[in-house]
């Protein structure tokens, strides 16, 4: 697997006239200029776990975002840029309402596209379960660098929970990308829409992406294309045509 | 399917023990029910073969269009008792058909009834991509006017990505033996060792993440009896005051959520938290009747808003 490129290598590739994005705790937040506008970025760097502070800190970046778009009338593209853990797995999280608070996130990343922000995904290292659904996979593209390693959970866990030997999960692996972890089968399930080119700019490569959005959730016909998702966009369809009584 | 008349009372058809059809049946109007991508049409998951798992004809989800007091609906039910009614492609795929077509035919509302542990990590790039679609169309829908309500007391829960769809939802229902959580209590055990979270300790877990203590904190908004008859008057209350998905609702969101960090950050339990909203004896509150629990509901300022 190629190795992972550092948070700040990507901020310098798409800010070279530099930005004012700073990580603590492992949350990242700030802006740099983009463009004929400026870029938001919020995230999570260094596998750090999400839980409620860090998802109430990053939904308050994307709700101010909106705000001053809404009063600007000027909509920045936001981009959330993830290398995280899975959830913060605690009893605390839970007691505070850990779903209420990532969903929170997710509606104000999903809100912020509704009112016209651009909103890109960036996943350059790992993420899983609760922290990839409330960040990267809540907007309306996600692109990925080589060296990410999005999953759902680790095989090791796949194979106590499924009771089945770890080598035959490892073979099955091989050549099932519904349930195996890693970057080439979130693209297969048309989870992530593209990988990057770290060779080439990487700002250029994002403005290409922002001015060219799919206009609304393609994910399920990627991942038919792809190979990945089988069957979800027909099912999806069907249900629709169903639905409509056509 | 045919359900038999004695179960099919919804006053007296215990939520938590029935199937996702027989609350289906049961809680919209009688005979209303219209399935989309039934049974008959064999949508079973291509994927757990491999596994060699038993499949299902509906993948253990039921999605249709009925009435609920005569109002168009659409409605989703997961089935807790087909592999712990976990997001796999198919399962997933009919929510979201769902979702995505309340825009074109425009109902009264839309109605999850949860029943899930999260990602079938069987198909889990497949289950975690569809909560993720999900939940962008329920902000569409709701966007659009159309309320979406969730409802929560099936013997799954609502874990995992179910407990983050459950969070997007305008209104949520929950009863006694509904749980909304992200990590289950045998994930936090498993990760973090049982001094961390003793899966074993029931009421734990129901001071934790049960309906009773999400009601309390304002996680849902209705605590309704383990009836199908209690969860349809819920839901019919619930349709006619939802919040906007807007800018406003989201910063009273986001003040309220901060304000319970602030507030109960340093609780170690749930009854920790009940005594600093008011609830003058926090030990009765697990064992107290619905009825006097409304009443203590009914003293906490928290545990009602528009902030979701």
């Amino acid at each position: 697997m190629p190795a992972k490129m550092p948070l700040d290598a990507i901020l310098a590739a798409l800010f070279p006239a530099g930005h004012a994005v700073t990580v603590a705790e492992g949350l990242i937040t700030g802006e740099g200029p983009f463009g004929d506008g400026r870029l938001v970025v919020v995230g999570i760097d260094g596998d750090t776990a999400l839980g409620v502070e860090g998802a109430l800190m990053l939904s308050r970046a994307v709700l101010d975002a909106v705000k001053a778009g809404e009063s600007s009338g000027s909509r920045a593209p936001i981009l959330v840029a993830v290398d995280s853990d899975s959830q913060r797995m605690s009893r605390r999280d839970e007691l505070l309402g850990l779903n209420e608070c990532l969903a929170h996130l997710a509606k104000a990343l999903l809100l912020a596209d509704h009112l016209g922000h651009p909103t890109v995904g960036l996943i350059y290292g790992h993420s899983a379960a609760g922290a990839f659904i409330a960040t990267a996979l809540a907007t309306r593209v996600l692109a990925a660098l080589p060296g990410a390693d999005p999953s759902v959970m680790d095989l090791p866990s796949v194979a106590r929970v499924t009771k089945l030997p770890l080598e035959k999960l490892e073979a099955m692996a091989a050549s099932t990308p519904v349930f195996a972890p890693g970057l080439d089968n979130m693209v297969a399930t048309g989870a992530v829409h593209v990988v990057l080119d770290p060779g080439q700019p990487l700002d250029a490569q994002l403005r290409a992406l922002i001015a060219d959005l799919p206009p609304g959730d393609i994910r399920d016909r990627l991942g038919r294309e792809r190979g990945g998702r089988p069957v979800a966009q027909v099912i999806a369809e069907r249900v629709v045509s169903q639905a409509r009584g056509t | 399917m045919a359900v038999t008349s004695a179960s099919a009372d919804p006053t007296r058809l215990s939520w938590y023990e029935a199937s996702a059809r027989q609350r289906v049946a049961a809680f919209l109007d009688a005979d209303t029910f219209q399935e989309f991508v039934g049974p008959a049409e064999r949508a079973m998951s291509p994927h757990l073969p491999l596994f060699e798992l038993p499949r299902a004809f509906d993948d253990g989800i039921v999605v249709g269009r009925g009435r609920l007091d005569g109002r168009p609906v659409l409605v989703a039910a997961q089935e807790g008792r087909f592999m712990g009614g976990a997001f796999g492609e198919v399962h997933g795929a009919k929510l979201v058909g769902l979702l995505r077509a309340a825009g074109a035919v425009t109902p009264a509302a839309v109605l999850i009834l949860f029943d899930t542990g999260g990602v079938r990590l069987q198909e889990a790039n497949a289950g975690e991509t569809a909560i993720a679609e999900a939940m962008r169309a329920i902000a569409e829908v709701r966007a659009a006017g159309i309320p979406v309500i969730g409802l929560i007391g099936g013997r799954a829960g609502a874990y995992g990505g179910g407990g983050l769809i459950a969070g997007t939802c305008a209104r949520l229902a929950v009863s006694e033996g509904g749980r909304i959580s992200v990590s289950g209590p045998e994930v936090i055990e498993t990760n973090k060792g049982a001094e961390e979270f003793d899966s074993r300790d029931r009421a734990l877990v129901w001071r934790t993440m049960g309906g009773k203590h999400r009601r309390l904190t304002g996680g849902a908004d209705a605590y309704v009896a383990d009836t199908v008859a209690a969860f349809r008057q819920a839901a019919l209350a619930l349709i006619d005051r939802a919040p906007a998905f807007d800018l406003a609702t989201l910063e009273a969101e986001q003040a309220r959520l901060e304000a319970r960090l602030a507030r109960f950050g340093a609780c170690r339990d749930g009854a920790e938290i009940w005594v600093r909203l008011g609830v003058n004896d926090p030990d009765a509150v697990p064992a107290m009747t619905d009825a006097a629990f409304a009443e203590t509901v009914a003293g906490v300022p928290e545990a009602s808003h528009d902030a979701r």
